[in-house]
């Protein structure tokens, strides 16, 4: 990010040389979700390590990646609108906290709804400070995190206290039904299980994970992301909203309400943040309010957005990936953790070939060294320290930025202060 | 133009704007008629952009009435200016980098086509009427700068503008693309279009518009038919009898170089085969003021930022020979250490690179002082230092304000410009460069900040002058070269060159390209 | 030049005032949701000062946050966002009770010891996300929060009977530092006893203002959060000034614990206390990153914090005060913005005025 300099020189003449055939972006989603799961399935029948393709694994990390993904799409609505919402852990606070109480009062639906306004309001109160009053996105953010977890503490202790006698937990919420698509999951346990085979049984357990026990809330959240993709990219309001993160001087320039348009998606960014947190309440086998319950997954969702270059498609993979690496810490032990080392290494490996194909001589280089290192590590321990793995998706997050950030393109003007009338 | 029964497209009427401590435009009278180009000269911060916002509902006048097809109207905002068919076309392109063609059309004017196939067929059938063409799929950062004024034309030509306001058009484009540019503008014309061209390029005014309007000091001064009068008559109604006279030239060169570079080369980030700067050599002797003549856009503030070491050449060297005679390599420096070495530096842009606008003027004397006496000793700063350095600034180049300690965002342009320059001046520098030294500032700061300038001249110091005022360039300069797609592709010697020669030169044109 | 004084007050002082004014009524407003009574809730948290040990808890705490305060106002104030602060703190605790356990010096030289490697830990820590910064450009926001996650498991690492803990009191933790690397307190007999640390807050906050004000680094630091780009074109150097910036930071935060470390509990456990790199962030954002600002939130936080447990006795949840907390924050930042605005268009206005040479010149040219 250079800080200086005049961005009016384009050189003309240059569009031609920079376009190049670009697979469509359904194809190149289709490319890697194949490469992730070749990538699990080589790593599962390599290592022997049967945990890393389990259809348990998987399941547990669709349930951890949907809050992830939510609390994503939050911070893709603000940030599209150029407003940087960092407070999205403060308003998922706040949403563990509507949804529980919604949710005992009138079910677990309710709860969904519960979530989403405590959310948006804290979405209202973001937008108040950093598009009417012009406070620093990054302050706001922060001062709403420390309002939001006061708040849920203290309506908590003062609702939910003289029922449960216990200041940091609500009484549990009525569970959600969870379906599977059969005879599918049928079929595909029996692949799984019955008859282990190289491959096949990999790629049923995969497939098992994401089709059975499937939640009410992870099939609207998926929803929800394929409507996000369209209102924001193939709807008016969207290309409004767009238009006020990427230059919100042109903007205003062209008759609309910047104002406007920032506030909706800020409050809309909420909602979503809220139901992040009521998915966190409403997770089978835990349904309730706990304080500390959301433990950092608003700042996880906001990586996987950058992540996902601030489109819903990238934040869907990031959100998998920091799920899937969640889910595996959860469930499994440090050496089966350490396996996916290996498949890191084999990743490597293949990020190597390609940029030798690229005549790439430095980036070739560096895949070969972190390949050659996290085999290293992988042959010289039994297995990864426990204390660190559930720490698993918080450093993937941290190496999966440092290697990434270059290419990312966040929205230009995003994070800056916009006051009305600056135009010209 | 005879047919005289249809309303003018635009009349203003006693239009007066004031700012805080400021009349930006006082008792304006314009009147635009359909279906002509209509040219509105003036100065630097003479006015005519406050009148722009004005006449496109961005800002609202505190006195004076606006006509439009007639009808008396007032906008509130761009929309409704907009909604009256007043379009306009701003100096920096109002383009979202990362939308594509057709998003930046539609935008805001989505009720009119909606945002897919048939926006997209209106957008073709525009082009074909005004050969305007512009792929719509294409995102904006792909396009040029010509492409893009198509897009921010086809933007107001979608949302039904009959006249069209068009703010410096050409600043930013190559004498082909300005030919192409008036083309469509006279195709447009006689289709019944109506535009409004604001300019100070008097040549490229009396090539297009079919009648002029003058405004100087923030009032209109009269309305001319162009093909009548010189190009002389038109300048001295801009600048009104302030006009600069040429001066009797006496020499103060020597043949000590003071700024040696050769050889610069600059590329774009990661792409090595563009080069934003090519094979620069020059020398700036003591004594001596080298301007740096061009279009904007066309390397001068890569080249100004490349010796100042705020960007990093990719080749070549740049030398420095302090006033005591010892020269130094300054290749692999840093600003702060070329600053030492003995470089003022006036930015083109004051706000965003010559000062911390809330902080106070004597917090802003030590910027680029940092380690440097009087301001600071060592590791250390010396306030009280700074305060008395300050104050002998502010008296001895004239800044307007009531102490020290006020920050400096609430000085006039003027104001804070003499200060950055009395700042830079400080410290017995060997160069100065001055970026666009005069640039939106008032006439008497004009003034002042010549004067000075010629005074450290005469006392030896040497300065690299780029700026985009012929005039001014001609008046100060002793040695001027032209720049063009970042090279030095011409010198010129201010005593016997013509603005229209130097016109010629930095738009690439044998002779004779921008006038008619 | 009368009439500056009171106006420069008026631009510091104001701003905290609303703040305190609006919170006030937000939790006025959650008070009456609760059936409480403001006044006797404010009273009753007043009186709590004088009681017991009271009084000396909040100067024992506003000394821990003071510390923690100032090493997040560094960062911010060149808008470099070191949310990481509490991971820092904590990794310095560690190392320096490590260290301390390990070694027994004389006394000055055995706690002087434990700061400097505390101070270094946190340093360190500090330096990952600023190397991914200048070389990668990562944002410092999501790393540091990134990491302080992975220190609670480092800690875990660190702290248990494999590596670095031993049992002590039915509690694993580090080695206890031996007595001649304490640093004794001042007591106060039944009233408690101050941390002898306070000293050294009260000296970085010394250095703090010097540093600002009246050094080199300070004044690139100020420049730099200003403007940028301006601080680029005078020769400032960004990448160095977030490097040195960040670990300056991380440094001073290595210092949080220590009062607490070398003044009482000479062990360091997972349960040690945690959450104070927020605090910090809230009270550099009260405090305005200035020297006086910070003492001032860290006293205020340290009031209601500690003034707090009365409210139990009058009804009311303690729990109160987190939203006051939240809430002073949010409206602090909120009206220092509104205030700043405020008075540089009263600013211009009063020079435009003062001038009187209404010249038609480049207009708003201080937008």
């Amino acid at each position: 990010m250079s800080l200086l300099t005049n961005s009016t020189i384009a050189p003309s003449g240059s569009s031609a040389t920079t376009r190049h055939r670009r697979l469509p972006s359904w194809g190149r989603g289709l490319l890697w979700t194949l490469l992730a799961v070749a990538l699990l399935t080589a790593t599962a029948d390599l290592t022997g390590l049967a945990a890393i393709t389990a259809s348990p694994t998987v399941r547990a990390g669709v349930q951890l990646a949907i809050p992830i993904l939510l609390a994503g799409l939050g911070g893709l609505w603000a940030e599209r609108a150029g407003v940087v919402n960092i407070g999205l852990e403060g308003m998922m606070i706040l949403g563990t906290w509507g949804a529980a109480f919604a949710g005992i009062h009138w079910g677990p639906w309710a709860a969904i709804v519960g979530g989403a306004v405590f959310g948006a309001l804290g979405g209202l109160i973001h937008a108040i400070a950093t598009v009417s009053f012009g406070v620093n996105h990054i302050v706001s953010g922060v001062a709403l995190n420390l309002l939001g977890a006061g708040i849920a503490k203290y309506l908590s202790s003062l609702v939910f206290a003289p029922i449960t006698h216990n200041p940091k937990q609500s009484p549990p919420v009525e569970q959600l039904d969870t379906y599977s698509a059969q005879p599918l999951a049928a079929w595909l346990k029996g692949l799984e299980e019955d008859h282990p085979r190289y491959v096949l049984s990999d790629v049923a357990g995969i497939l098992r994970g994401l089709v059975s026990g499937v939640s009410p809330l992870t099939m609207i959240t998926v929803a929800l992301l394929v409507l996000s993709y369209f209102v924001l990219w193939h709807t008016r309001f969207g290309l409004r909203l767009r238009s006020c993160g990427e230059n919100p001087v042109a903007a205003e320039s062209l008759g609309i309400d910047v104002y406007r348009q920032k506030y909706l998606a800020v409050v809309i960014s909420g909602g979503f943040a809220g139901l992040g947190g009521a998915a966190l309440v409403l997770a089978p086998g835990l349904n309730i309010y706990l304080e500390g319950q959301t433990n950092g997954r608003g700042y996880i969702g906001l990586a996987a957005m950058i992540f996902g270059n601030w489109r819903p498609g990238g934040l869907l993979g990031g959100a998998a990936l920091f799920g899937y690496a969640d889910g595996l810490a959860t469930l499994t032990n440090g050496t089966t953790v350490l396996g996916l080392f290996y498949g890191v290494t084999l990743l490597c490996v293949a990020i190597a070939l390609v940029q030798l194909y690229h005549r790439r001589w430095t980036a070739a280089g560096v895949a070969v060294a972190s390949s050659a290192v996290l085999y290293l590590v992988y042959l010289s321990i039994d297995a990864l320290p426990s204390e660190l793995t559930s720490y698993l998706p918080h450093i993937v997050t941290i190496v999966v930025l440092a290697a990434s950030a270059q290419r990312l393109r966040m929205p230009a003007a995003d994070g800056l202060i916009y006051r009305r009338g600056q135009a010209g | 133009m005879d047919d005289t029964s249809a309303p003018p497209a635009v009349v203003l009427t006693g239009i007066t704007k004031r700012f805080p401590g400021v009349v930006a435009n006082h008792d304006i009278r314009l009147t635009v008629l359909a279906g002509e180009v209509h040219a509105l000269c003036g100065e630097n911060g003479a006015g005519k952009s406050t009148l722009m916002k004005i006449l496109y509902g961005m800002q609202q006048p505190d006195e004076g009435t606006i006509e439009v097809d007639g009808k008396p109207v007032r906008f509130r905002s761009p929309s409704d200016a907009i909604r009256a068919g007043i379009g306009m076309v701003h100096q920096h392109f109002m383009l979202a980098d990362n939308l594509t063609v057709l998003e930046n059309v539609v935008l805001g004017a989505e009720a009119l086509h909606g945002i897919g196939g048939r926006a997209r067929a209106r957008i073709a059938e525009l082009a074909g009427r005004t050969g305007l063409s512009v792929d719509p799929d294409v995102l904006v950062e792909r396009l040029g700068v010509a492409d893009r004024q198509r897009v921010e034309i086809l933007k107001v030509l979608y949302r039904g503008a009959r006249t069209v306001i068009l703010d410096e058009p050409t600043a930013v484009l190559v004498p082909q693309e300005v030919d192409e540019l008036f083309a469509t503008l006279r195709s447009m014309r006689d289709q019944g279009f109506t535009f409004l061209f604001i300019s100070h390029k008097l040549d490229e005014v009396r090539a297009i518009a079919d009648r002029v309007t003058v405004i100087r000091r923030g009032t209109t001064v009269g309305t001319t038919d162009p093909t009548t009068v010189t190009s002389r008559q038109l300048a001295e109604m801009m600048v009104g009898s302030e006009l600069p006279s040429p001066q009797v030239k006496h020499t103060d060169v020597t043949t000590r170089t003071v700024l040696a570079v050769t050889g610069l080369r600059l590329c774009a980030a990661g792409d090595s085969s563009r080069p934003l700067l090519d094979d620069i050599d020059l020398a700036v002797h003591a004594g001596e003021i080298m301007g740096i003549a061009g279009v904007e856009g066309n390397g001068q503030t890569e080249l100004v930022e490349t010796i100042m070491g705020i960007r990093r050449a990719d080749s070549g060297t740049v030398r420095l020979t302090g006033s005591g005679g010892a020269t130094r390599d300054l290749t692999g420096l840093g600003t702060l250490r070329r600053r030492e070495a003995g470089i003022g530096y006036v930015p083109e842009d004051r706000h965003r690179h010559g000062l911390l606008l809330t902080q106070s003027l004597w917090f802003n004397r030590i910027l680029g002082f940092q380690t440097r006496k009087p301001v600071a000793r060592g590791r250390w700063l010396d306030v009280p230092g700074a305060r008395d350095d300050t104050s002998r600034i502010v008296a001895q180049f004239d800044v307007r304000t009531p102490g020290i300690d006020v920050p400096a965002a609430a000085l006039s342009g003027g104001n804070q410009q003499k200060f950055i320059v009395g700042r830079e001046l400080s410290g017995d520098p060997a160069l100065l460069i001055a970026s666009h030294p005069t640039r939106g500032v008032d006439v008497g700061a004009q003034a002042m900040i010549w004067e000075q300038i010629k005074q450290a001249r005469a006392d030896g110091l040497a300065v690299l002058l780029v700026s985009a005022d012929l005039d001014e360039l001609i008046g100060l300069s002793d040695t001027i070269k032209v720049m063009l797609r970042g090279r030095l592709v011409a010198d010129a010697d201010p005593a016997t060159v013509t603005t229209e020669e130097l016109g010629c030169a930095m738009t690439g044109t044998g002779a004779g390209g921008g006038g008619s | 030049m009368p009439g500056r004084l009171p106006r420069v007050l008026r631009g510091k002082l104001l701003p905290p005032a609303m703040a305190i004014v609006f919170s006030a009524l937000l939790c006025t407003v959650a008070l009456l949701i609760s059936a409480g009574s403001p006044g006797t809730a404010l009273a009753a948290m007043v009186s709590q000062v004088g009681k017991g040990t009271t009084a000396v808890d909040i100067l024992n705490s506003a000394t821990i946050y003071y510390l923690i305060g100032v090493a997040v106002a560094i960062g911010f104030k060149m808008n470099l966002f070191n949310i990481g602060v509490e991971g820092q703190y904590r990794i310095g605790a560690v190392t320096g009770a490590i260290v301390g356990g390990a070694t027994n010096l004389p006394p000055v030289l055995e706690p002087l010891l434990v700061i400097l490697s505390a101070v270094a830990a946190g340093a360190l820590y500090a330096a990952l996300p600023a190397i991914l910064k200048v070389t990668r450009g990562v944002s410092e926001v999501i790393t540091t929060i990134m990491l302080n996650a992975v220190s609670i498991g480092i800690l875990a690492l660190l702290i248990n009977e494999k590596t670095f803990g031993v049992l002590v009191n039915n509690n694993i933790a580090t080695k206890p530092i031996p007595q001649s690397g304490w640093i004794p307190g001042v007591s106060f007999g039944s009233h408690g006893t101050l941390f002898g640390f306070v000293v050294v807050a009260i000296a970085v906050g010394i250095a703090y203002w010097v540093m600002l004000n009246r050094s080199r680094f300070g004044f690139e630091l100020r420049a730099s959060g200003e403007s940028p780009t301006a601080a680029m074109a005078g020769g400032v150097n960004a990448k160095r000034m977030i490097v040195v910036a960040m670990l300056l930071s991380g440094a001073t935060a290595g210092l949080t614990a220590l009062p607490e470390l070398l003044g009482r509990d000479h062990v360091y456990t997972q349960l040690s206390p945690q959450g104070y790199g927020f605090t910090g962030i809230a009270v550099a954002l009260l405090g305005r990153n200035n020297p006086g600002g910070i003492a001032f939130g860290a006293l205020l936080w340290a009031f209601l914090d500690q003034s707090a447990v009365s409210l139990d006795n009058v009804g009311v949840p303690k729990e109160i005060v987190t939203i006051m907390q939240g809430a002073i924050v949010l409206s602090v930042v909120v009206s220092y913005e509104v205030i700043r605005r405020f008075e540089l268009a009263a600013e211009q206005r009063r020079v435009g005025a003062q001038l009187g040479t209404a010249t038609v010149a480049a207009a708003g040219g201080a937008s």
